[in-house]
């Protein structure tokens, strides 16, 4: 009973509400359209069919996560665990998103919970983070948010994986460099500190070293948990001083 | 749809939404506790560079620091291009010009 009569009231008071979170997500969504056709682009790049493409931004919804899958599919054959064990990895970072999101929603039934929680993205917590800041949360906001990445992300992707299918040997052009280059675009401003540099070097340097010795593509797993405990640690250290 | 591929894509999807959901269930009205948080902040930095290093230095498997490889040229002037526009859309767009060229003129 007590669902239904607040999924009722999302229906109708969230309306206004829902419209604001579309409103307000419009100007950010525009930056997500050239990592969508990207993502498109890429995955047919690497021999996904443009159906598989498509499917895995419908389901998945993790751009990061999509890019790193795409460039492991693209290297060679890769069990699926790894994939997914990476996908983990790289999307640890929403824990902490909805931990601070929890304490706003516990009220809510756990239907709601799941529809929002699969919509969370940066974009969208950091939107709805600011309404919270402004006026409060609201449900309906987030769920007009979400919304709006979730279908320009999908009809981005599409659109990219039709133009892939258009470019006859994408690897010729250098295509594939599209994916190194904007993970240094989201890179190069994370390395605003000593800790964030130090984790960086680890990171490369153990992830070289990996791909060289190690088996599959252990390395990413390896090179990322080694570097991100070793800054957890050093700041546990800076702290204490 | 190849099976295999289907398995990746739903793999992908739960694990994502596990990340999205587990705090929302989990945690109520108290945080995270704080060795996670430091541990989660250092995340994005060592994944993005674990993924960045190999493919700019070993592009063939094999390490390459000469002119002749041109993901490490190209990927050193997207990382400054990163560092002084704080841009990603011209990051992208320059990077992918200098590939090209090096590509079309093989320095």
């Amino acid at each position: 009973m007590s669902t239904a009569r607040t999924v009722s009231n999302l229906n109708i008071e969230a309306v206004p509400e829902f419209r604001a979170g579309v409103r307000d997500s419009l100007p950010v969504i525009v930056g997500i359209v050239p990592f969508g056709l990207a993502c498109g682009i890429m995955g047919v790049t690497v021999g996904l069919t443009p159906l598989e493409t498509v499917l895995m931004s419908a389901l998945v919804f993790a751009g990061a996560a999509q890019f790193a899958a795409i460039t492991m599919l693209g290297v060679g054959p890769v069990g699926w665990g790894m994939i997914v064990l990476t996908t983990l990895l790289i999307n640890l970072r929403h824990l902490l998103m909805g931990a601070s999101l929890a304490p706003y929603m516990s009220r809510l039934p756990v239907s709601v919970k799941a529809l929002l929680a699969f919509g969370m993205v940066d974009e969208t917590y950091a939107l709805t983070m600011d309404r919270v800041r402004q006026k409060g949360y609201d449900a309906g906001y987030q769920l007009g948010s979400n919304l709006s990445f979730y279908v320009v992300w999908v009809t981005s992707t599409a659109a990219g994986a039709h133009l892939g299918e258009r470019i006859a040997n994408p690897l010729a052009w250098g295509l594939d460099f599209a994916m190194p280059a904007m993970f240094l675009a989201l890179l190069v401003p994370r390395l605003t500190d000593r800790t964030g540099v130090t984790v960086c070097a680890i990171a490369a340097v153990v992830a070289v070293l990996g791909a060289l010795y190690l088996p599959g593509k252990w390395y990413i797993i390896i090179a990322c948990l080694a570097a991100s405990v070793a800054g957890g640690l050093l700041e546990g250290k800076n702290d204490a001083q | 749809m190849r099976s295999e591929i289907l398995l990746i894509i739903l793999g992908m999807a739960a694990a994502t939404f596990f990340t999205r959901f587990a705090c929302l269930a989990l945690f109520n009205r108290s945080g995270v506790p704080d060795w996670l948080k430091k541990w989660l902040k250092h995340v994005p930095t060592a994944i993005l560079a674990s993924l960045i290093a190999p493919a700019l230095l070993l592009p063939g498997g094999s390490l390459d620091f000469s002119p002749d490889n041109h993901y490490l040229l190209a990927g050193c002037v997207t990382a400054v291009t990163a560092y002084k526009t704080r841009s990603v859309i011209a990051t992208i767009a320059l990077g992918l010009a200098v590939m090209f060229a090096l590509r079309w003129f093989g320095v």
